[in-house]
């Protein structure tokens, strides 16, 4: 399949559960979990991380820069 | 997930944060724009690699401690002075790269006179504006950019014109001064306006090292504490209302 792959890791600890990140993936691959972090907040985490194609949209509008997003540069094919 | 587990590494990093931006986690209420301009003006930063010779001078309201999140050297003005500060600053240090970072209630309200005045000198500053259209630190209280009708804690019932007069468009009116070089209006709501606000300030600083005059740069943001709405409505909220009174693009480029 020639359709990138990407994830991300959201720092959940600084993660303030906002949900912008949520409405801007263009896959619906982020959502907010149902359990809190520290602060007491629902942090964004990777609900269908088979969908993310690592368009980094998720790290741009992250008010807190807590996501990194990676993407495979060239996917191995099994 | 062991295919999700073999993409991170770090040779495969697309997006993470710049190292100038420190780690303090921000103060700033969830989905508040400050906190994705504050990133996009330590990308700038990184990017032009001037964080050695960049001096901030940060406001008085919500943005006061953005001292504590971008690594650069900064001053911190009295309410509003920050125009007046930085034209010392770049004055006395003209070799340095100099900008306000300043909210509605600091430009346009209490430091409106520093505001025209440093912009008609055509001070070789890059003044950052964020336009939420209330005063979001002390509380949510009417600002001169609150929109007509729009509620706060000093007008429960809505902004009355007949009272309170209409909104002031002070970037338009900037616009009209010899002074300025560039004048936008751009938002962080959206993937795509978070990459134009980033050129927008990319050019505001290329701007300054090319010695042109002042460069304004305002966001149209959200304030989703004092609007009473989470960050998501806020910003749907924002496009619905404060779009068509603060329409966004380019007002002046010259």
């Amino acid at each position: 399949m020639a359709k990138a792959k990407g994830a991300i890791v959201v720092d959940t600890a600084a993660c303030k559960g906002c949900g912008v990140c949520v409405t801007a993936c263009p896959t619906k691959v982020i959502e907010l979990a149902a359990e809190v972090n520290g602060k007491g907040y629902h942090y964004a985490y990777m609900a269908n991380p088979e969908s993310c194609i690592g368009c980094s949209n998720c790290g741009i509008v992250c008010p807190d820069t807590c996501i990194t997003v990676y993407r495979a540069k060239a996917v191995a094919t099994a | 997930m062991s295919e999700t587990n073999s993409i991170i590494s770090p040779e495969n990093i697309v997006y993470k944060k710049s190292p100038v931006l420190l780690d303090n986690t921000m103060h700033y209420c969830p989905g508040c724009s400050h906190g994705t301009v504050h990133k996009l003006i330590a990308e700038v930063i990184e990017e032009m690699g001037v964080q050695d010779i960049t001096i901030g001078v940060a406001p008085v309201g919500c943005s006061v401690l953005a001292y504590n999140y971008i690594d650069v050297d900064w001053q911190e003005a009295a309410h509003g002075r920050a125009p007046a500060l930085a034209t010392g600053i770049k004055r006395l240090l003209p070799e340095k790269v100099v900008f306000s970072y300043q909210g509605d209630g600091d430009l346009a309200a209490i430091g409106t006179a520093e505001t025209i005045h440093a912009c008609n000198r055509g001070e070789n500053i890059v003044m950052v504006f964020i336009n939420n259209g209330i005063y979001g630190m002390t509380g949510g209280q009417m600002a001169p950019t609150t929109l007509p009708g729009m509620k706060a804690a000093t007008c429960p019932q809505g902004r009355d014109v007949s009272h309170d007069g209409m909104p002031i468009k002070i970037s338009d009116l900037l616009a009209q001064l010899p002074g300025t070089c560039y004048v936008t209006r751009q938002a962080v709501h959206t993937p795509a306006n978070v990459r134009k606000t980033k050129k927008a300030l990319r050019k505001a600083f290329e701007n300054q090292l090319a010695n042109k005059g002042t460069s304004l740069v305002e966001v149209v943001a959200t304030c989703n504490s004092g609007w009473k709405m989470n960050p998501v409505q806020s910003n749907e909220w924002m496009e619905e209302n404060m779009f068509p009174m603060y329409p966004l693009g380019d007002l002046k480029d010259e």
